[in-house]
């Protein structure tokens, strides 16, 4: 292995990190720094996209699965800059800042860390990246320094973060010793040999509790709001979906991987000593999240709890086990990456003219922006689940994945719990849409067009028009899953 | 033939609705003159000497359930159709019409041409229920003061009980597996409707169920005592042309329906509850007769005795044993007599309701007391309706004798204790009438009538042929006989043995 | 070909939402006539309409299986025959919306789309998917163009459509679990365990009957009825509680005919309750147009009881009772809700009758005539053959349910009339009747297509016969 081998397995992630410098550099040689960055960073991305496509092998492995190169992780890596690549668009609109430069340098590093989140087998580097990335969307979700809230909320993802980050590393280091290895491929070994003795266990919980932090399941929730509702607007759109779907892929890695059972082959069934722990989390997390939800008057924090009723959806289809279930769990979490996506940016343009993201401040968005409303209709749609929007597949995909698993009681029961949870979700997404489409705001004389430049209405109608099609389409985007899983 | 009867019907109906104002019942008449031709038309066709149905009109409809398009007439129904070529052209003449009531009558023609010739009983029902919104129309919107309690009580008595028959027939259909009234009589001459029924769900109940919903049904139609309630107020609140052709037409259905419907499908039924069916047309005309003694109101009194003649009918089929007994010269009797009697009492009661009319229209009121001395200030007029109710009456001479003198005949050989009790009614019919009559004619003028006009030139010519006919069919009423003789030998020797009347010139 | 009744409704909806405004309702119009005369070519295209024939089936969903698969037989070409007309009618009852008419188009035609779907597909996955479709215009219909208590009506019905949707998703998954694929024609070859149907059954069934209106689940349709603009209520009550029952026929009772047979006596109790109850609820209201409301879950009501005779003929009579209801319904809320309402401003009955309508407007007074006497099941109208077929098919098995069911017809007479008086023929006649805009000719038109459909359908009812009773025969899990 000589080190160009070693530089063509990273190229991407390589790109990403000489953009990052580049752009901090690029911000101490120009004061126009503002206008050059964007494009920058962009490229940055799309030359990251091409290395991924052209440059990495289809199949490779390194350092005992520390790196890990399959068709799977390149797919994911792709999405995961196709996300990053609209948060940068996201982040044009920069007026919380005086240092977007170091902003998209951050965002760029995050990426990083979420590619060598889903790059990897490896406990140890699964950390790093955990780690890399944490730190980075703390510094992003307290970047504006003038707004208080924005602080208290960075500081409280830190706080919580760093428990969560802790915890992990205790349980990594307690399956680390009962296994004698870091790679999942040897831990899945000894968990097939060895019976579950309870250090073992506890690193298993210990580890599980620091993902559910990252994915906002519920008990461990609690960060979320806060974090959606005042971060500034692109950290809160990457923390809705790259974090997310970086973090889905990496516990299904674990949970599929490392804590296989006997049978030993890919992604098959196991002996499911995780299981009742991850579905009480999942129901918590729908019913607590749908529940939640009912009360709030903010867009952004009513998303947040949305999003923990979805993180519960998604855990369905990791609990399914097996190759289906884990191709809905990736399904569902990238269409809900995307959606989330197009809806931080509806709310930004909205915030930007209407000075606030209440519910209130989107009274009859319809009349002001057609295309906002449809685009931000569609993505609440998508949410709830219902057809033509991919969420509706997603959602179908996930209970069929449950219910054809072993594991068909508590699948009924759990499917019950989110076809209700649904329900109640439902509920809030109409009240939302109701205020867009039908009511009438007081002033009538006064509901100018919102003035958006035509990079952020292409965007948008691009989100939209990419759920409405994968949501008639479907297989676009599943039969690419399910191809890579193999 | 008949179809095309029908169609002209109808088609009359829609032109009405469309024509100009002023037109509507001059078209209407001309549609009725040219349903009289046709129903003349389909008279001289007619073969009395042949027994079984003529001019039948067949199609397939919906084979699905059983149901077929199905028209033919006998004696009894070309009666009917005569009966109302005629009454109806006479209640188009009686007051005044815009379209909407022209063409409701219209239907109502329709439906009752219809009724009476179809055989097969879905497509009886469509024809007895189209009668039944436009009747619930013409009273509920040109009626009298109290006309909503009217309409909506007749409609929903009406309803009922043709729900009941719905109910009952679609037993029979499942059970039997045909609707057509043919193909049931020859079931049930075989032997075999009563086993068919037996053997459905409910057993032998089931039998008396069905029954019970077809007797319901055309009861409510006659009126027979005890579903007559309504009619007192649904023919006094109508207007005038409305009541004439109730009266004179519609009631018919009820009695035809048991004539055609009833009598052939359950012979055994009527034996068994042979008393207590005689016990209710008894009290019918008994109760209606002392009722109508009772009223002031003019309309209703005609409207009590309508019960009263048509009760007589009642008697007498309920009288006809079909199973037991073997008076087949009393059972000719009788059955003419119901025929005749229908005739007559069409033709008489619809000109009892069109003289009230005139009365009512003169003086704007229609109470008995209001009235006094008439034959001072229109002596053709008091002629004419004397003439009327006389006939109602049962005076010999005049139509209404040789109904009721054929029924009484009938019924004292079948039912001798029925058939006297029931002269009673005749009695107080004779009593009641001859009571108006001094009322109304005789006697010094009263005050409030002296603006009494005589009939005009053109209620003249509107009465006469009526009138003419009362006399023509009391005095040689051979031209009717004619016609029924054949079909009423035919029920009456043949009986429950054989309904060949139906099944003889019957092609399959 | 008639797959093109959906891609026409849905290119046109599209295209109705973002033409200039005046064009919005010319492009519904067209859309819908255009749908409707390809559903009634494809109707008397001669053929077989007893089996379920292929009409387009390709892979779609790989990974689960799903094919994109449409097929239709009699049963299915009748009711988008129903679609067709209620569908045109509608867009002619709207032609005086003036707020927003490229929404209420777009909404309006994908209901339309959605419901030829729901009756074309034979594929689970497809016919959930047009299923759910469905339910969001409709919440926007009644939330944006509707009166009395729109948002709580509008947010209630939706929410009781997407419970009984998530009850059917549950089904049809366990369904695929079990059977192993989505497909209906495999599906139907499967036999699935007895004890697996006794639960997958109801639960199928309870999600279908919601949105066909059974007792108790029904009260989300009156208030939605009432809330619903004109053409909203023409849509809902006529086409899109037909696609529960249409979802009970097709593939409850086509796949788990042992698990219906064990509950088939419930569902008959449960339709009867519907037809009684409702009706004689709807004796009681002040609003004219909850009366209506209220005669459709009556009518309903006889659809359910002829599925759950398990005869042939009963079957065939709810099938028939779909489509005359369809087009009766219609008729009954366009008159109530374009030819009174915009009027009177009032739907109250008390206020109606010292109005004096049947001076003001004859024509309406006339149609609602006609309508009430086909809603009452005069013969003559489709409803009369429809209700006597599925009382012949009733008495069988539930003779004393048939006799409840004449007490219920009688009811359904007097409310009916009752609400025509007081509307039409209440007040003196010498009030001065109320000064009303002429009828437009567009609603002469509407209200003249649903009565030719209604009288054709009620007088020569064979086409439709000819239909129904081969598809209905070939489900060999009925007895004749």
């Amino acid at each position: 292995m000589n080190y160009l081998e070693l530089l063509r397995l990273i190229s991407p992630e390589a790109v990403i990190v000489i953009t990052a410098l580049a752009l901090l550099g690029l911000q101490f040689i120009t004061p126009r720094a503002r206008d050059f960055c964007f494009p920058k960073a962009a490229l940055g991305i799309v030359a990251a996209i091409l290395c991924v496509k052209f440059v990495l092998p289809a199949n490779a492995t390194l350092c005992g699965g520390m790196i890990v190169i399959t068709p799977l992780t390149s797919l994911f890596k792709i999405i995961i800059l196709l996300l990053a690549f609209f948060t940068v668009l996201l982040a044009r609109d920069n007026s919380f800042t005086r240092h977007p430069c170091e902003y998209l340098a951050i965002i760029l590093f995050a990426t990083v860390g979420l590619m060598l989140l889903v790059g990897s087998q490896e406990l140890l580097m699964i950390f790093i990246g955990l780690e890399l990335t944490g730190l980075s969307l703390y510094i992003l979700t307290a970047f504006n320094k003038s707004d208080i809230l924005a602080v208290e909320a960075g500081l409280k993802y830190f706080l919580f973060g760093s428990t969560a980050s802790a915890f992990t590393l205790f349980g990594i280091s307690l399956i680390y010793g009962m296994c004698g290895s870091t790679g999942l491929e040897e831990i899945s070994h000894r968990f097939s040999t060895e019976s579950a003795q309870p250090l073992l266990i506890a690193g298993v919980v210990m580890t599980l509790a620091g993902f559910a932090f990252k994915i906002a399941a519920a008990p461990f929730h609690l960060w979320a709001a806060d974090t959606y509702q005042v971060a500034p607007i692109p950290s809160a759109a990457f923390i809705a979906s790259g974090s997310k779907v970086a973090s889905f892929f990496v516990l299904g890695n674990i949970l599929l991987v490392g804590f296989r059972s006997a049978d030993g082959a890919m992604w098959q069934r196991f002996d499911p000593a995780w299981f009742p722990l991850v579905a009480i989390v999942a129901a918590l997390s729908i019913i607590v999240g749908n529940v939640v939800a009912l009360a709030q008057r903010n867009l952004r924090r009513l998303l947040a709890y949305s999003a923990v009723a979805h993180a519960g959806y998604t855990l369905l289809g990791l609990l399914a086990t097996g190759a289906e279930g884990f191709a809905a769990t990736l399904f569902y979490t990238t269409i809900y990456a995307f959606t989330l996506v197009g809806a931080f940016g509806v709310i930004a343009l909205v915030r930007r003219e209407t000075g606030g993201d209440d519910i209130a401040n989107f009274t009859g968005l319809v009349k002001r922006s057609p295309l906002l409303a449809a685009c931000m209709g569609i993505f609440l749609l998508s949410l709830a689940g219902l057809p033509p929007f991919a969420g509706f597949f997603g959602k179908f995909y996930l209970f069929t994945a449950i219910l054809h698993s072993g594991e068909s009681h508590a699948g009924r029961f759990l499917v019950t719990i989110a076809l209700a949870g649904s329900l109640v979700s439902l509920y809030y997404y109409l009240s939302v849409l109701r205020v867009i489409f039908v009511d009438q705001s007081p002033e009538e004389a006064k509901t100018p067009a919102i003035q958006m430049d035509a990079i952020q209405r292409i965007t948008l109608a691009i989100l939209g028009l990419a759920i409405v099609i994968l949501g008639i389409f479907p297989d676009l985007l599943a039969a690419l899953i399910t191809n890579a899983l193999g | 033939m008949i179809t095309l009867l029908i169609l002209v019907t109808l088609t009359g109906a829609v032109a009405v609705s469309v024509a100009p104002r002023g037109m509507a019942r001059l078209l209407a008449l001309i549609f009725n003159a040219a349903t009289l031709l046709l129903a003349l038309g389909l008279w001289r066709g007619f073969d009395p000497m042949t027994g079984g149905l003529q001019m039948i009109d067949r199609h397939e409809w919906i084979p699905a359930i059983g149901a077929q398009y199905l028209l033919g007439v006998d004696g009894l129904s070309l009666l009917l159709v005569l009966l109302t070529s005629l009454v109806f052209p006479f209640a188009f003449l009686a007051q005044k019409a815009d379209r909407t009531f022209c063409s409701l009558m219209l239907i109502m023609q329709a439906s009752l041409y219809g009724t009476f010739t179809t055989q097969n009983f879905v497509l009886w029902f469509l024809f007895y229920e189209m009668s039944l919104i436009p009747a619930f129309l013409l009273i509920k919107i040109w009626g009298g003061a109290n006309r909503d309690r009217a309409a909506m009580k007749f409609f929903v008595y009406t309803f009922l009980g043709s729900v009941g028959m719905l109910l009952s027939f679609l037993v029979i259909y499942r059970s039997s597996g045909t609707f057509d009234f043919a193909k049931l009589a020859q079931t049930n001459v075989q032997g075999r409707l009563m086993d068919v029924l037996g053997n459905s769900t409910l057993g032998f109940l089931a039998v008396w169920l069905v029954f019970a919903g077809i007797f319901v049904g055309l009861a409510v139609k006659i009126p027979l005592f005890p579903f007559h309630t309504w009619q007192p107020d649904a023919y006094s609140e109508a207007p005038t042309g409305v009541s004439m052709v109730m009266s004179g037409v519609l009631s018919k259905m009820g009695v035809y329906g048991f004539i055609r419907l009833l009598l052939p499908l359950f012979p055994h039924q009527f034996h068994v509850l042979g008393p207590w069916l005689l016990t209710l047309a008894v009290c019918s005309i008994v109760f209606s007769s002392l009722a109508a003694w009772a009223q002031t109101d003019l309309k209703r009194m005609v409207a009590y005795l309508s019960i009263t003649h048509l009760g007589y009918c009642m008697l007498a089929i309920f009288a006809i044993d079909p199973v037991g007994s073997n008076a087949h010269v009393d059972d000719t009797a009788a059955l003419s007599g119901v025929f005749i009697q229908l005739v007559s009492h069409g033709i008489t009661a619809a000109l009892l309701f069109y003289y009230i009319g005139l009365m009512e229209e003169r003086r704007g009121k229609r109470g008995i007391a209001d009235f006094g001395g008439l034959m001072q200030c229109a002596p053709l007029f008091c002629g004419w309706m004397g003439l009327a109710l006389f006939s109602f009456l049962g005076l010999p001479g005049l139509n209404g004798f040789i109904g009721e003198f054929l029924i009484f005949k009938g019924s004292f050989g079948l039912a001798p204790v029925a058939g006297t009790v029931a002269v009673i009614g005749l009695l107080v019919t004779a009593i009641v009438l001859l009571r108006a009559i001094q009322a109304l004619f005789s006697g010094p003028v009263a005050k409030s009538c002296e603006g009494f006009h005589e009939l005009t030139m053109r209620e003249n010519w509107i009465v006469l042929p009526f009138s003419l006919l009362v006399l023509w069919t009391g005095i040689a009423p051979g031209f009717l006989f004619h016609v029924i003789n054949i079909t009423v030998v035919q029920m009456a020797y043949y009986g429950a043995d054989a309904l060949q009347f139906m099944t003889a010139q019957f092609p399959r | 070909m008639i797959a093109w009744t959906i891609y026409l409704t849905f290119l046109g909806a599209i295209a109705a939402l973002l033409l200039p405004r005046a064009y919005a309702r010319c492009v519904a119009l067209g859309t819908t006539v255009a749908g409707c005369l390809l559903a009634v070519s494809a109707f008397f295209e001669a053929g077989d309409f007893g089996t379920l024939h292929t009409i387009v089936r390709v892979p779609w969903i790989v990974p689960l299986g799903i094919e994109y698969h449409l097929a239709a037989d009699g049963i299915s070409l009748t009711m988008v025959l129903l679609t067709g007309i209620v569908a045109v009618s509608a867009v002619l009852f709207s032609w005086n919306v003036r707020e927003r008419e490229n929404e209420f188009f777009f909404w309006l035609l994908l209901v339309v789309g959605g419901s030829y779907g729901v009756f074309l597909s034979a594929d689970l996955f497809l016919f959930l998917l047009f299923y759910e479709l469905v339910i969001v215009p409709k919440y926007f219909l009644i939330a944006t163009w509707g009166s009395t208590n729109k948002a709580y009506a509008a947010m209630k019905l939706t929410l009781y459509s997407f419970l009984g949707g998530a009850l059917v998703l549950i089904a049809f998954v366990a369904t695929y679990v079990a059977g192993g694929s989505f497909d209906l024609h495999v599906l139907s070859q499967v036999h699935f365990m007895p004890q697996f149907q006794a639960w997958v059954f109801p639960v199928m069934f309870l999600g279908f009957s919601v949105l066909a209106g059974m007792w108790p689940l029904h009260t989300w349709a009156p208030t939605g009825h009432v809330a619903a603009p004109t053409a909203g209520s023409m849509l809902l009550a006529g086409i899109v509680m037909k696609l529960g029952a249409y979802g009970v026929l097709r593939i409850a009772m086509n796949l788990f005919p042992e698990g219906f047979q064990m509950w088939r006596y419930p569902i008959a109790l449960l339709a009867v309750m519907g037809i009684v109850y409702a009706a004689a609820v709807a004796l009681r209201q002040r609003d004219l147009k909850f009366v209506i409301g209220y005669s459709s879950v009556s009518h309903m009501g006889f659809v359910l009881l002829g599925l759950a005779t398990a005869q042939a003929l009963g079957v065939a009579g709810a099938v028939l009772q779909m489509f005359s209801h369809g087009i009766i319904a219609g008729l009954l809320f366009a008159v109530v809700g374009r030819m009174i309402y915009p009027r009177t401003h009032t739907r109250f009955l008390d206020e109606l009758a010292g109005m004096n309508l049947s001076r003001a407007i004859p024509f309406a007074a006339c149609v609602f005539a006609v309508a009430s006497a086909a809603s009452m099941g005069i013969p003559g109208f489709s409803g009369f053959v429809a209700e006597i077929t599925i009382l012949l098919g009733a008495w069988r098995d539930y003779p004393l349910l048939v006799i409840i069911t004449g007490a219920g017809m009688v009811l359904t007479a007097a409310f009916t009339l009752r609400a025509f008086s007081l509307a039409f023929l209440g007040g003196k006649a010498e009030s001065t009747p109320l000064k009303c805009d002429p009828i437009t000719p567009a609603e002469k038109w509407g209200a003249a297509l649903l009565i030719v459909a209604t009288l054709a359908a009620g007088l020569y009812p064979k086409p439709l016969f000819d239909h129904i009773m081969p598809a209905v025969l070939s489900m060999h899990w009925l007895k004749p």
